[in-house]
């Protein structure tokens, strides 16, 4: 028997939490995309040739959607679980009739829940300032939910293993930023030197932003098929590694 | 006889800096009763009770509640159970309302706003529904805490150093409220480092120390067994010497003679005191003030801790 109720709170509790932060969850990657826009869209965007086709200030949408998405996944759900670690509140779930499994759901469903309003959101807030056509929506969609789920699990790991604030930062900002940007969200792959694209086939978040414009414009800089079975082969790692933890009691059980 | 609710075989935790906190205890809880674990800091009260409730695994020894093992069919075994935990853990933000909803969900019951509005009106915490938890005193904290252990209507509560750091107004409301649950048929069980706790509100105690259960009895059967009475006598005129014909008595004298102390059993047929008091009187020693006393739990506490 599952317990849906408990899912149901944790998912609930946790939807309102953003309610709750509202100006930090939503507004705060609105406008910051905003931002991106006018300065590399419009400003710089406007002196850069078109790249595959597609203009400057286009191209960098999907790639903008996965800037925001993966920080805000891993943020929303390392924090949904750390916190309750972190002021003790998690004695609670641990002593109810929950399952791991159920834990997860709600947790990494609801961290999920909110990158993919997110991403509609910045989706549309794009869509304000360039004129978007979707060559592959359902596809998209399928890399949306797919990043969100994945990074969620993600953000869920980071928030168990963190035992502090500073732990809690580190993979986010010195990890993930970093793979963002260099991952092709505001260039194409090829247009680095051939040194540096052979680099840059070993950064996993260069088959999300490649295989999610692809989904956009159907230009690529790896195959579709390659960048879903990347994004596969991450969710199946963060699986792994959630049931190896809750396995464990890692981190919650003594 | 009472019904055995929750059974304890051989219970053992060492955690993995190597420290055994529980070392092979056997306990019985019975259904209905209040059984207070007696014990100072760091006994392994608290590492027994997060056993049961699923916060610690053990490393040997079993649990079973109702019948059911706390391990393999832990959501039979929790449904049972409601915890409170020793220190405040509250979020900040939530609402009193939201947060005994969001544990009665997490036990898998459904809403019921009639049963939680009686919960908070007994628990006087029902004009502070609407209340943020950060704006709580630390004493309706506590009892927030109670009101969300006992939200998904549980049949055993665990309280855990409920009135740790409580002032004496406060501990005295707590008593009044832990009668009233267990007359409502919660089983419960409370630690606590007060021997005055244990005394005035359990029907069983049982005395942890350095992880090992020392004994567990009822407690009126634990003082009778431990408890001796003393009767001290003031004398008029000080001694120097006990006279021989009160040595069967074993009077202890205090350092300037003018005290004598007799141990007594209150509970046999003959105490002696009517025979101390005539021969007393033979030897023409004249009495000045009577006094007797107890042993409490802590005396007898000490004695036993001490003795091993």
């Amino acid at each position: 028997m599952i317990n849906l109720q408990a899912i149901k709170v944790i998912y609930k509790y946790e939807m309102l939490r953003a309610w709750h932060t509202l100006l930090q969850t939503i507004a705060s990657p609105v406008i910051s995309t905003s931002l991106y826009f006018v300065v590399f869209g419009a400003a710089i965007g406007s002196r850069i040739e078109e790249i595959d086709g597609v203009s400057y200030g286009v191209f960098i949408v999907p790639g903008l959607v996965m800037l925001s998405l993966l920080t805000q996944s891993i943020s929303n759900a390392s924090f949904g679980i750390f916190f309750p670690k972190f002021n003790g509140t998690i004695y609670e779930v641990m002593s109810a009739p929950i399952s791991f499994v159920e834990i997860v759901v709600g947790y990494v469903g609801a961290a999920a829940s909110k990158s993919l309003i997110l991403g509609t959101i910045i989706l549309i807030t794009a869509n304000l300032f360039v004129d978007l056509d979707i060559a592959h929506p359902f596809v998209m969609v399928l890399f949306l939910v797919l990043t969100c789920i994945s990074f969620a699990l993600f953000g869920f790991i980071i928030g168990l293993w963190a035992t502090n604030f500073e732990k809690l930062q580190l993979i986010p900002m010195l990890v993930i930023t970093p793979l963002v940007f260099l991952g092709g969200s505001f260039y194409s792959v090829s247009m680095l030197p051939p040194v540096w694209q052979t680099v840059t086939l070993f950064n996993p978040v260069l088959y999300l932003i490649s295989g999610f414009r692809w989904s956009f414009f159907e230009v690529a800089d790896v195959s579709v098929g390659v960048s879903l079975a990347m994004i596969c082969l991450f969710l199946g790692v963060c699986l792994v590694l959630v049931w190896w933890m809750f396995k464990t009691g890692y981190r919650l059980k003594q | 006889m009472q019904k055995s609710l929750v059974n304890i075989n051989a219970l053992s935790k060492v955690y993995d800096s190597g420290h055994q906190a529980l070392n092979a205890v056997d306990l019985e809880i019975r259904e209905g009763e209040i059984l207070a674990l007696l014990g100072p800091n760091g006994a392994g009260k608290t590492t027994l009770i997060s056993i049961i409730c699923g916060l610690v695994s053990a490393t040997g020894g079993s649990v079973s509640v109702a019948g059911h093992d706390i391990v393999t069919e832990y959501r039979f075994t929790r449904n049972l159970i409601g915890l409170v935990p020793q220190e405040l853990t509250l979020g900040a933000f939530d609402t009193v309302w939201n947060t005994v909803n969001f544990s009665r969900g997490l036990f898998g019951k459904k809403a019921n706003p009639a049963y939680l509005e009686q919960l908070l009106k007994d628990l006087s915490l029902w004009d502070k529904k609407d209340s943020e938890l950060r704006e709580l005193s630390g004493g309706m904290k506590r009892r927030v805490l109670i009101a969300k252990a006992l939200s998904h209507e549980p049949r055993i509560l665990f309280l855990d150093e409920p009135t740790a750091g409580v002032d004496v107004e406060l501990r005295k409301d707590m008593w009044k409220m832990v009668r009233r649950l267990n007359d409502s048929g919660v089983t419960i069980i409370l630690t606590t480092h007060y021997i005055e706790e244990a005394e005035e509100i359990a029907d069983r105690v049982g005395i942890i120390n350095d992880g090992e259960l020392l004994l567990v009895d009822d407690k009126q059967c634990l003082m009778q067994k431990l408890g001796k009475k003393t009767l001290r006598i003031e004398l008029k005129q000080a001694i120097d010497r006990i006279p021989d014909a009160l040595g069967a008595y074993n009077l202890e004298p205090s350092e300037d003679g003018s005290q004598l102390t007799y141990t007594y059993d209150p509970d046999v047929e003959r105490t002696g005191i009517t025979a101390l008091l005539q021969s007393l009187n033979e030897v023409g020693i004249s009495l000045k003030d009577l006094q007797t006393s107890e042993s409490s739990l802590e005396e007898i506490f000490v004695r036993l801790v001490n003795s091993r």
